[in-house]
């Protein structure tokens, strides 16, 4: 068991899906209540990641952490070196690939709150904003929780995305799924069966406690 | 209030009323959607106190109490509360529904699900002081008899509590007007006349109009001061309950004020000195003796007759006050709720209504031979 690629996937995964409940609120926000025309190319954005093999999506963003785009040149002269090949290039792009995992249950929550409930706030003087912080955002609650727990457990479990952008550094990029595709190169099933396993019983329990958990929630609160 | 021997006073009164509460609206908005378009097009001035917007489905009530709280922009036209302007398509003028000080109880209440009855009651003055608003919604929860609730959140209460929290919800706000939609539909009789009299007792002191949505009669006359009859999107009458639904001048409001029985009929004959004239059902050989109206023997109008207004007679009676008595024979008997709905033929087909009383003791039954009672002054007459 390779603690040392364990505890980088945590830490990656933790850091992806704060910054997607950051990003995403907004996001989906935008995404349920714009009544812009073009919205539906933003909502195909967004859904790419879930579509698209992780080497295509891994690819692009290399190229475009890379030294050659605007913003891997903008991060070298302020940092040194490129994103690429490191922890900060993978948050980033686990960022894009989870991000429909964390956007889309978290608009779907969004839009299945009553929209009269919305019109009762601001008829009672609520700005949008404490409409969102006071009636959408705890209403949703169930969405949320989903939202954030399947943008850990995806990031947890990437593999393409990661091996395309971050390559395969201990310490740094190695997460825990490289470190079991190099153990079964290496020949070492024992090894990579102990990894494997343990990232099987983390997602699951994960999953488990999603769905233990919004069961709890819808039952406490019946909504009619 | 006597019209005719205090005039001045009254005149006086109403205008300093409709000066200080009205609320005045010009309202235009289209509909267009695949198969149907409707047109929205008001023009209202409502005075403090209950008005009842009264109409069926469909006819642009909703539309209305939303153009007014802000949730729909209409096309064109002006909105003034009191002094403020609201809403003015040629200025371009279009307050917030944050800013309107309009309280809205919605057709489902729309209560916060997460939220106990005190959150929701508290939620609409957030801004004040917490002394204050402990202090008001203590208040108004007492007025609505819901004080003993506070904790509770609205899943843990019944139907009429919802609806005294909802309203009491909409009012701590100290709105400038109140929109109902429907909220009490749901009711039973009992329980909304005592929501009504709490909401007419805090209007007393508060003094503005109140919106009431229904398409139920029975609410109109139980509720309302003046009526206002919507159909599609066009107001078609206003007035007191009893003025516009009592006799209706045109056929949808009678249809929509209960009238089961609408004929068209012409005039036979006409009796001046005893008020009344005869009337022919076109197609039948019914008579009806009707009050008398400014009509000329042959012109055509129509005759509406509600169901709950005829006698059924298993022989012929006699010695009656009522001028209509016409033979017939049951066609069908159904009981609906509480009532009897009886089809008798006498020429025409007329719904009448009797209770399970009596049609035991009539022993009515289809094929049975009656005599169906109408008094003159239950022909009610209307333009054909």
């Amino acid at each position: 068991m390779d603690w040392q690629s364990f505890w980088l996937t945590i830490r990656l995964a933790v850091l992806v899906a704060t910054v997607l409940a950051l990003l995403g609120l907004p996001i989906a926000y935008w995404i349920t209540y714009s009544r812009w025309r073009w919205k539906f190319i933003a909502e195909a954005v967004v859904a790419l990641p879930i579509v698209l093999p992780p080497t295509v999506l891994g690819f692009y963003i290399l190229i475009a952490l890379g030294p050659r785009s605007p913003l891997g040149r903008w991060w070298q002269s302020f940092t040194g070196h490129t994103l690429a090949f490191t922890f900060e290039g993978l948050v980033i792009g686990s960022i894009i690939y989870s991000l429909p995992f964390a956007v889309q249950p978290f608009a779907a929550s969004f839009a299945a709150v009553d929209q009269r409930l919305l019109a009762a706030s601001a008829t009672l003087g609520a700005s949008k904003l404490r409409t969102f912080l006071e009636l959408i955002l705890p209403l949703s609650l169930p969405g949320l929780v989903t939202g954030i727990a399947l943008s850990f457990a995806h990031t947890m479990g990437e593999f393409g995305v990661v091996l395309m952008v971050g390559g395969n550094i201990p310490g740094v990029t190695r997460t825990v799924s490289i470190d079991i595709y190099d153990k079964v190169q290496a020949f070492d099933y024992a090894g990579a069966n102990a990894t494997a396993l343990m990232l099987l019983v983390i997602s699951f329990t994960i999953l488990s406690l999603v769905y233990a958990l919004n069961r709890k929630v819808w039952a406490v609160w019946p909504f009619k | 209030m006597n019209v005719e021997t205090k005039p001045d006073v009254i005149v006086e009164e109403e205008r300093a009323s409709s000066v200080r509460c009205a609320l005045s609206l010009q309202l235009r908005k289209r509909f267009q959607t695949r198969d149907c378009s409707f047109e929205l097009n008001v023009d209202l001035e409502i005075p403090a106190g209950i008005t009842i917007l009264f109409g069926p489905s469909g006819a642009g009530k909703t539309t209305i109490l939303d153009c007014i709280a802000g949730l729909t922009t209409p096309e064109s036209g002006m909105l003034n509360l009191k002094e403020r302007v609201l809403f003015n398509g040629e200025k371009g003028i279009d307050v917030s529904p944050q800013n309107r000080r309009v309280g809205y109880v919605f057709q489902d209440l729309a209560l916060f699900p997460h939220l106990s009855v005190k959150k929701n009651v508290q939620y609409g003055i957030a801004s004040l002081p917490a002394s204050e608003r402990e202090e008001r919604s203590r208040q108004i929860l007492e007025s609505f008899h819901v004080a003993e609730l506070q904790q509770r959140k609205p899943s843990e209460i019944s139907g009429g509590e919802r609806q005294r929290v909802a309203l009491a919800r909409a009012l701590v706000t100290d709105p400038a007007v109140l929109l109902l939609d429907e909220p009490l539909a749901a009711l039973d009789a009992a329980i909304k006349s005592k929501i009504v009299d709490d909401l007419r007792a805090w209007n007393e002191s508060h003094q503005i109009p109140i919106l009431y949505v229904t398409h139920s009669r029975e609410e109109v006359f139980a509720l309302g001061e003046r009526v206002i009859v919507l159909q599609n999107g066009k107001v078609i009458a206003q007035g007191t309950p009893h003025e516009v639904m009592t006799a209706p001048r045109q056929e949808t409001i009678a249809v929509l004020a209960g009238f089961e029985n609408i004929f068209d009929a012409h005039v036979t004959a006409i009796h001046e000195d005893r008020g009344t004239m005869t009337c022919l059902i076109a197609g039948s050989n019914v008579q009806l003796e009707t009050p008398l109206v400014r009509a000329d023997v042959g012109s055509a109008l129509r005759v509406g007759i509600r169901a709950g207004d005829i006698l059924l007679a298993s022989i012929e009676p006699a010695g009656l006050s009522a001028r209509n008595v016409i033979p017939g024979r049951v066609i069908s008997l159904a009981q609906r709720d509480v009532i009897v709905v009886a089809k008798v033929n006498c020429g025409v087909e007329l719904e009448v209504h009797l209770t399970l009383a009596a049609r035991d003791s009539l022993q009515l039954q289809p094929g049975r031979e009656v005599w169906l009672v109408i008094k003159t002054h239950s022909c009610h007459l209307m333009a054909s």
